[in-house]
Formats: C-alpha cells, structure tokens, sequence
C-alpha cells in the first residue's frame, strides 16, 4: 500500500514538474513556435531566441562523448566479465569505475579546467596548425570546446556503459560458452562470436543511458564547454548544450527570456526521457531474451 | 578446413577403419577436482561406429569421464588427471594435439540444448567460420547435409535464417546435434541430450542416434535406463568413481555379472 502511494506520488510528480514546465515555457511556445528550434540565433537583448546551435551542441557533445567511452567502457566490462584477471584485482577495478560515478559533477568541472583544459589548449593548437584544413579540427584551440567537454563527460557515462555492459556479459549463459569451446573455438573466438553477440542488446542500451545521462549533465559542462551559441563545426571551438545554457543564464533572465529557457528546458526533458525510455525498453527486451537463453 | 587439419595427429577420415574394437582407449585413467578424485583408474575401451552407453547414479563420474574424452574438464580451475585417454592409438594429451583440433574431431551435445542467439543457419556454420570456411556454397552444402542428418531439415528449410531461438526444445536439442557434426567429427559426445526434452522430442532424438552411429562413434551419458537399453549396444556402469562394468548392453540389462549393477538396473538404489 506504502508502496503504490509512493508510486503514485513519484508519477504525479513527475507530471507536476512537466507541466509547471510547459506552464512557464507557454509565452515562448505561443510566440516563437517551431521557430524556437530551427533559429540560430539567441539573443535576450533583442529578445530573439533560436536553439538549434545548443541542440547541436547537445547531441555532439554527447554522441563524442560516447564515441570515446563506449569503446573503453565496454573493454573494462569485459575484463570485468572474464578471468583474465584474478578476482581481487577485477573487483579493485570494478569499486574504483563505480567510484568514478560518485565524484561530485563539479569536481570534474573543476579537474577539466585545471587538468584537460590546458591539454586541450596545447594539443589542440598543435593539431589546428597541421589538420586546420579539415572544418572539424580547425583552430584556434581554445580550451573551453566542444572537445574538453565531451572528453570529461566520457569519463562520467563510463560507469554507466561499464556496469551496465558488464552485467548483460556476466548474464550470458555458461552453456553457451561451452558450446562454443566444445566446437572447437579459441577464447577470444567465443568471446567476439558469441558472449558479445548475445550482450549486444544489453551493450546499446548502456550506451543509449549513457547518452541521455550525457545531455542532461550539467555542472561539469557549464564550466567547460565555453557556453557560446555560435556555430561551428570545430570540435576545438566552444558550443553549449541545453542544460549548460540554463545553468548558466536562469540566474540573469527575466520576461520572455525566462519563458524561452523554460522552452528549452521542455525540450531537454522531452529528450531526456526519449532517450532514457529508450534505453530502459531496450534493457528490458534485452533481459527478456537472454531469460529465453537459460 | 580440411588441409590444415589433415596433417594433424587426429585426423582419422583417411585411415579410419569402421568396426575398430579399441577406438577410445581409457588406460588407468584418474581425474581429480582439485584434492578430490572423481575417478579412480579407469580402464576402458570403446569400439568405434557404435552408441556406447554411460549409466550410473548422480556423481558416479559418468559425465566426467565423457568430458575429458574433448577436454572439456579442463575449463574448470585446479583439476589434474593421471593415466591416459587415446583415440585411435594417439593419447589426446600428448604435446602435438592442439585442443582447438581435438575439439573440432569430437562433436558434442549437452544436457540442456545451447543454441547462439543466430540464425539456424550461423548456428551450424559456426565450426566453420571459425575455422576460416566462407565459401558461401561449402556452407550451404553444409547446413543442409548436417539438418539432413538431424532430421531437421524438412522442418526448417524455409526459415534458415530466422533465429534458432524460435524453435521449439526438441528442434533446438537436433539443431545443437546438427552443430556438433558440421566440421565432420568422428566422434559424438552426447551429456543427457534427451534430460529436458518432453518424450516426443526424446523419441525423435533416439531415432537419431541410431540413424547417425553409421557415421560417428556415440558416447552417451544417460539417467534413463530404458533409454541406454534402446539406443545403446554397450553400457558401462559406473558407481562412485569406478567403472563397475562394461558389457553388450542386452547382457547388462538382462544378465550382469556384478551385484551392484543388478541392484541399480533393476532399481533398488541411485
């Protein structure tokens, strides 16, 4: 009973926030429209207002971000997964990855600025100097970027694609693994075949929860990314996403301005929850499937 | 496939001779879960192109004796053996058999039928792909041949590639059986094949043992008794780590020589 309360609570909270959200956003929708989305434009001064360059900005910072964890936290998940490593030494790994899920998000802002930025900054400008002529490295390297940010917010979603990745490894039947040794196949043989195959679903899905924990990460990339609404297609250069651009002007805003912030903020929960429903339905199916296996 | 494996030790297809008495020799064969010994000097020999059946009570050493034929035992940490395995006069111990070939000349079927989550079709080609085969036609020919010997062919030859995870027990258990002989072994190591299946799958997977003993040597492990009595000519009967005894099947279930084996055939203990 204390159970389906809770429940009921939860849910009628979550249509609360929602709704106070489409509440506040409705001058900005009713004036600006589909327009909202598709302008490139921001400018509160003269009250024009045009997401599209943080929407980019979202999705690139996000998609590089799991770009550079996907590979690493799946490789972690399968070390975690098999032997190769004596057991005390699996979980040392596996205690200190989750622990990276616990460090504060402005502790990773902070570490960014004083640790990646100024790699960014060095690295960059070397590599502007030689590969400027490709649009997506092109200088000047400054070090807030599109790059410091997704570099910082891969290592935040690695917990996620590591633990997540790790137990639909772990969840592979045993009977399958022998079937394949007992064909004749090598480790690695069995593990590329047959033990990733059939986690494959699981594999997505922690990379789909990763991404939609990326978009809605705040902190760490509002002190990053350069908070600029221009676009551009160097990774070098500064963007914004959603929630950077809400974090770092609801303090100042007033009016219409308010409005629009609430505008995108709908837009970033209509994505979030996409995202994150998305992955939770593909988990599901996924636990669905290897439960047939057993 | 074939010429790389030729030149290996086990390669038995050229000079294999059909009716050998001495096929798989077990020579004073020990194996031990770390301190503790599961099987104590087994002494056994195993007549190639007939179903030789393993019967005994829980923990008897049964399917362990079975899992060392392929080296499977050898996946699980901290076991060792004494003694010796041979198949066809080579020990499968020795320092040229790789245990990637000696596998790929032992088929084998388990308890609980572990189909990839893949078509039919991958599934059987499996062995072969590993084995660098991806000649479309050599596949091809292969999966028919192998569901023909499975007798699953009629039943699935318009879906080859759908997922063999839509199939039902019994086609998944002659799906695995189909598997275990893509890559032309001579032997097939069969773990309780029938334990999970209702009795119609077990019946249809019976039929097929007798029907592929003209081309593989069978070892099967099996609870059911009246199963090793119908499918099997041999029967060994093991008890806590002992080969009790080791005769014509019709002469164990009619008329064994030990006590012991009376006294588990006719029921009265395991």
């Amino acid at each position: 009973m204390a159970c389906l309360l809770a429940s009921v609570l939860t849910i009628t909270l979550l249509a609360f926030i929602v709704g106070e959200i489409l509440f506040k956003a409705w001058p900005a929708i009713s004036k600006f429209g589909l327009g909202f989305i598709t302008g490139i434009q921001w400018s509160p001064n003269r009250e024009v207002f045009g997401v599209l360059p943080v929407l980019i900005g979202t999705a690139a910072s996000s998609f590089l971000a799991l770009l550079l964890a996907l590979p690493l936290g799946l490789a972690i998940a399968l070390f975690l997964s098999e032997d190769f490593l004596p057991p005390a030494i699996r979980q040392i790994i596996r205690f200190v990855v989750e622990l990276l899920a616990a460090i504060p998000s402005v502790v990773y802002g902070l570490w960014g600025i004083f640790v990646v930025i100024p790699l960014v900054q060095k690295y960059g400008a070397l590599v502007a100097a030689k590969l400027g002529f490709i649009p997506f490295l092109a200088g000047p390297a400054y070090g807030n970027s599109l790059l410091t940010a997704s570099l910082v917010l891969a290592l935040m979603v690695l917990p996620t694609i590591t633990a997540i990745s790790r137990s639909s490894l772990v969840a592979v039947p045993y009977a399958l693994r022998e079937g394949s040794y007992a064909l004749g196949a090598t480790r690695w043989e069995t593990i590329l075949s047959v033990i990733i195959p059939t986690a494959a679903p699981g594999i997505v899905a922690s990379g789909i929860l990763a991404f939609g924990r990326a978009m809605g990460e705040t902190m760490a990339v509002a002190m990053l990314i350069g908070n600029s609404q221009r676009l551009s297609w160097s990774l070098l250069s500064p963007s914004n996403t959603l929630s950077a651009l809400l974090a770092n002007q609801f303090a100042e805003a007033d009016g219409i301005q308010v409005s629009a912030l609430m505008y995108a903020a709908a837009l970033l929960v209509l994505l979030t929850l996409g995202v994150n429903i998305a992955g939770e339905a593909v988990l599901r199916r996924t636990q669905k499937a290897t439960a047939g296996l057993r | 496939m074939t010429t790389e494996a030729s030149q290996h030790p086990l390669e038995l297809t050229n000079d294999f001779a059909p009716g050998e008495s001495n096929f798989i020799k077990v020579d004073n064969f020990k194996f031990f879960y770390g301190k503790k010994e599961a099987l104590h000097g087994i002494n056994l020999e195993i007549p190639s192109r007939k179903v030789t059946a393993f019967i005994g009570p829980s923990g008897c050493g049964k399917s362990t004796l079975l899992r060392n034929f392929n080296r499977m035992n050898e996946l699980i940490p901290g076991v060792h053996h004494e003694g010796d395995i041979t198949i066809h006069g080579t020990s499968i111990y020795d320092p040229s058999v790789e245990i990637i070939a000696l596998r790929r000349r032992i088929g084998m079927v388990f308890q609980k039928s572990n189909p990839f989550p893949m078509s039919i079709f991958e599934n059987i080609v499996y062995p072969l792909r590993i084995a660098g085969q991806n000649t479309r036609s050599v596949l091809e020919e292969t999966v028919e041949r192998c569901l023909r010997s499975a007798a699953l062919w009629d039943e699935v030859k318009d879906r080859l590639h759908d997922s063999a995870l839509g199939l039902s027990g019994g086609q998944m258990q002659r799906l695995c059986i189909a598997r275990a002989v893509a890559s032309r072994p001579e032997i097939l190591l069969m773990d309780e094949p029938c334990s999970a299946l209702d009795p119609i799958a077990t019946a249809k997977v019976e039929e097929l043992i007798i029907e592929l003993k003209k081309d593989f040597t069978i070892v099967i492990v099996t609870h059911n008794m009246q199963q090793a009595s119908r499918v099997s000519e041999l029967t060994a009967f093991f008890y806590l780590g002992n080969l009790v005894e080791f005769d014509n099947t019709r002469k164990i279930f009619t008329n064994p020589s030990m006590k012991q084996t009376e006294e588990y055939i006719t029921g009265r203990f395991g």
